[in-house]
């Protein structure tokens, strides 16, 4: 079960670029096709974000039902997830199947399948909660069961597709980054039929379950995704192997574990059976071990190569979301303590929370990867000032988004505990919903140019540099 | 293969029983809990509201679930597993953006109130943050015989005709009255007031001072009884202020003031007190005609309460009436009740 070698596996079958021309084509449409409507559906969702964030303030603005705040606010979450992130990370994880086993994807059709689909259930899912058809308020499941059952098949028809690949690899071992990969689509499959099968979801029963299934979604979908790719994108963009496969290993391992268990921290005080909260406090603590040694792993992976990273905006984009991945998660241990959980549940600490990892942890990963590996695919790149406008914009700006819900989160918790009137607390978060819309403002902008970065990298003119000197180190032919 | 088949294969099958162990099997264990006693499963007209307050995403904003922490205790009871036996989707909610709303059909029990509020909630909550809902409601030139029009104050009201809820507005007012904690058994007893459902606001400290002093010897020794400024005041915002209005000049048309109102600063508080206890509809205050009922805070509120309240309004807003004391009420509550 553990992999022999600890260096992207490459060097043990040299294969000429022109025997996969074909191939190479195939993968870079299908790469660049998921980034593209992931980029679409970033920009719709952080668009519909800003609307939100305006709306708290101006609460008269834009009345028609289909742009009311309960309405959008599920369309910002859900084209947040099951747009942007997944169609994102699924595009980059196809080209980290394929290029780490060295072989061409399993079938560019089901991938082509796989991208409709999931785009078709985005689409008819944010239609049909603007119309205000939903499956009830249960955060990330929102949308009607029909269209959660095509997700699913998107799903199913994707796990296929890199089995399918990986199973074709032309390298002994299947590299690390796969089996997070893998392991993501596979555990998902099984969370989205979890969440729709209706038999054991009466009142307090489907309490548990969204517990559950909130939980597991964001845990064992993105995060495994995330920390896969991470896995192929950093040692391939620094030319050295992972610091500690054995460590990547052990973090795949107690993830899997530790993550399903729990899901309840996000029910503590409610009549969910007491055992059931406590454990999922226990295991909220144990997460510590994949999260440190996940993050120790990188970092180490980064150790030594300052001058490298200052001067690649792909790096400091990866950097900047193993930091996220680090606090956000330990944040999130935190949060499920008791003592703390009394003062910031229920407020907009907890929405801080959900930037930090979805922003911080997430999205800046998908940015740094796609940076450092659609090039690869393209052969061309954007550039640098383009690059460093997005990073210091996002950067900027999910800090001010972050800090300003925690510490209005905070006051809104302790108006409470004082016992102020309900409204002052209302009163108390204006002017931080001010700054989370001047700091959500800047992460849209920065979106914009991404976007056009991202159309420089697929379609523009300028080549990416020929292959650094170093990269026979990792021994790899730009696939 | 075989490396596939353990990694992927063993983490698909260690996944499957986790997920069957924490999330299927309580899912089963948790769906058959009985209704708490006394909880009523929905009208066909409240079943129809809770579909438009799920429809419209009520519940991003307001939770339906009250900790058993002292913070929670202005919102009702703490929740029992059997509160929720009726309600699929479940809707507890992880944001209280705005009031948690587990018991709003007791604290707000004023229909008239919650259709001013849904069209536009800064009618009676100037700070509200709620988005309007406008599109429950239609202008009509009468309104019918058997709808209501709401008596809209004046910037909000149209130039011409009435408005008047639709029939998924009344629905959703309908199921907003309808959210209502029932006591638990056992409870009634010990808590104060001698009513699960009483919610004492919690002031500086006040929670621990509810909790030490006993509810019998507050009843009984009315003498005893020592007006509380900072209890009245949380109390009046608690229970009165969304009709009423912080300031205490209420909404003309809608709700009466309280601010100069005669009955208020009359030095016989018997009218003042009676209103309280039992309620009050159609009647002209100050040349206007008040259609919407206060209901009555007999049963939700105990003596001390009661006189804590009328003593805040009696020494608010410029007004000057006497104080009474929780003997006064105790004895109005007597006679009144038979």
């Amino acid at each position: 079960m553990q992999g022999g070698s600890a260096a992207i596996p490459a060097t043990q079958h040299p294969v000429t670029q022109q025997d996969h021309a074909g191939d190479r084509d195939a993968l870079r449409s299908v790469f660049v096709g998921y980034t593209i409507t992931a980029v679409f559906w970033l920009l719709f969702a952080t668009g519909v974000g800003i609307l939100l964030a305006y709306k708290l303030g101006a609460p008269d603005f834009a009345p028609q039902p289909w742009l009311s705040f309960g309405r959008l606010r599920a369309v910002h979450t859900n084209a947040t997830f099951y747009g942007f992130a997944t169609l994102a990370l699924v595009g980059l994880a196809c080209y980290v199947a394929a290029s780490s086993s060295r072989t061409a994807l399993h079938s560019t059709r089901l991938a082509w399948a796989g991208l409709a689909l999931f785009n078709l259930a985005c689409l008819a899912g944010t239609v049909a909660l603007c119309l205000g058809y939903n499956d009830g308020n249960l955060e990330y499941r929102e949308w009607p069961w029909p269209i959660r059952v095509v997700f699913l098949g998107a799903l199913g028809v994707t796990a296929w597709n890199l089995i399918g690949t990986v199973a074709g690899r032309k390298t002994e071992d299947i590299y690390l980054a796969n089996w997070y990969t893998v392991g993501a689509t596979l555990f998902t499959c099984v969370i989205a039929t979890v969440g729709v099968l209706p038999w054991y979801q009466q009142g307090l029963g489907q309490v548990s379950v969204s517990g559950y299934y909130m939980h597991n979604a964001v845990g064992l979908w993105f995060t495994p995704l995330m920390l896969g790719i991470f896995y192929y994108a950093l040692p391939k963009r620094l030319n050295r192997p992972i610091y500690s496969y054995a460590l990547g290993v052990l973090a795949f391992w107690t993830n899997l574990v530790f993550y399903p268990i729990i899901g309840a921290h996000h029910f503590l005080f409610t009549p969910l059976p007491w055992w059931l909260q406590t454990t999922a406090i226990v295991f909220s603590v144990a997460m510590f071990v994949p999260v440190w040694g996940g993050t120790a792993n990188f970092l180490l992976t980064m150790r030594g190569r300052v001058s490298d990273m200052v001067h690649s905006y792909s790096l400091l984009f990866m950097f900047v979301g193993v930091i996220g991945y680090l606090v956000g998660s330990s944040q999130g241990t935190f949060e499920a303590f008791r003592s703390l959980q009394e003062v910031w549940h229920f407020t907009h600490f907890t929405v801080g929370h959900s930037h930090l990892t979805m922003y911080g942890f997430i999205s800046f990963g998908i940015f740094g990867t796609v940076y450092a590996l659609l090039p690869l695919a393209t052969g061309r790149r954007a550039s640098r000032f383009g690059m460093a406008v997005h990073f210091w914009l996002a950067l900027v700006g999910s800090f001010i988004y972050v800090i300003s819900l925690s510490v209005g989160g905070t006051i809104q918790g302790l108006d409470w505990m004082a016992g102020k009137p309900f409204i002052q607390s209302v009163i108390d978060l204006q002017p931080f919903f001010i700054w989370r819309g001047v700091g959500g403002l800047m992460m849209f902008l920065s979106h914009v140019v991404f976007a056009w970065n991202v159309w420089r990298i697929a379609y523009g003119r300028e080549p990416a540099p020929a292959t650094a000197p170093r990269a026979s180190l990792a021994g790899e032919a730009p696939a | 293969m075989r490396q596939m088949w353990l990694i992927f294969g063993g983490a698909f099958a260690i996944y499957v029983v986790l997920a069957v162990i924490m999330g299927v099997l309580p899912g089963f264990a948790l769906s058959s809990i009985e209704p708490t006693p006394g909880l009523e499963p929905l009208t066909p007209l409240e079943a129809e509201g809770r579909a438009v307050y799920v429809a419209n995403g009520c519940s991003y904003c307001h939770t339906q679930q009250v900790r058993p922490l002292p913070q929670d205790r202005v919102w009702g009871r703490p929740s029992a597993p059997g509160d929720f036996a009726y309600q699929t989707p479940e809707l507890l909610g992880s944001q209280r953006t705005g009031p948690d709303l587990a018991n709003v059909g007791a604290r707000q029990p004023n229909a008239t109130w919650h259709y001013i509020h849904l069209y536009n909630p800064r009618a009676v909550v100037p700070e509200s943050i709620m988005p309007p809902y406008a599109w429950l409601f239609e202008t009509v030139d009468q309104a019918p015989a058997n709808v209501p029009a709401v008596p809209l104050p004046a910037p909000w009201a149209p130039e011409h005709g009435v408005v008047v809820p639709t029939r998924e507005g009344e629905a959703l007012v309908a199921y907003l009255l309808s959210l209502k904690q029932p006591p638990l058994p056992g409870a009634s007893e010990a808590g104060a007031g001698g009513d699960a459902s009483h919610a004492a606001p919690v002031g500086d400290g006040s929670a621990t001072r509810t909790e030490e002093q006993p509810s019998e010897a507050e009843e009984t020794a009315g003498d005893d009884y020592r007006y509380d400024p900072a209890r009245g005041e949380s109390l009046y915002v608690a229970y009165c202020a969304a009709c009423h209005q912080p300031g205490g000049q209420g909404l003309t048309g809608a709700f009466p003031p309280l601010k100069g109102n005669a009955a208020v600063n009359d030095p016989d508080a018997a009218r003042h007190i009676r209103v309280i206890l039992d309620g009050l509809q159609g009647e002209e205050i100050d040349g206007v005609f008040y259609g919407s009922p206060m209901p009555a805070f007999r049963t939700s509120l105990d003596d001390r309460d009661i006189a804590d309240i009328v003593n805040h309004e009696r020494r608010s807003w410029g007004n000057a009436g006497a104080f009474v004391t929780a003997a006064d009420v105790a004895a109005h509550r007597a006679a009144a009740g038979e």
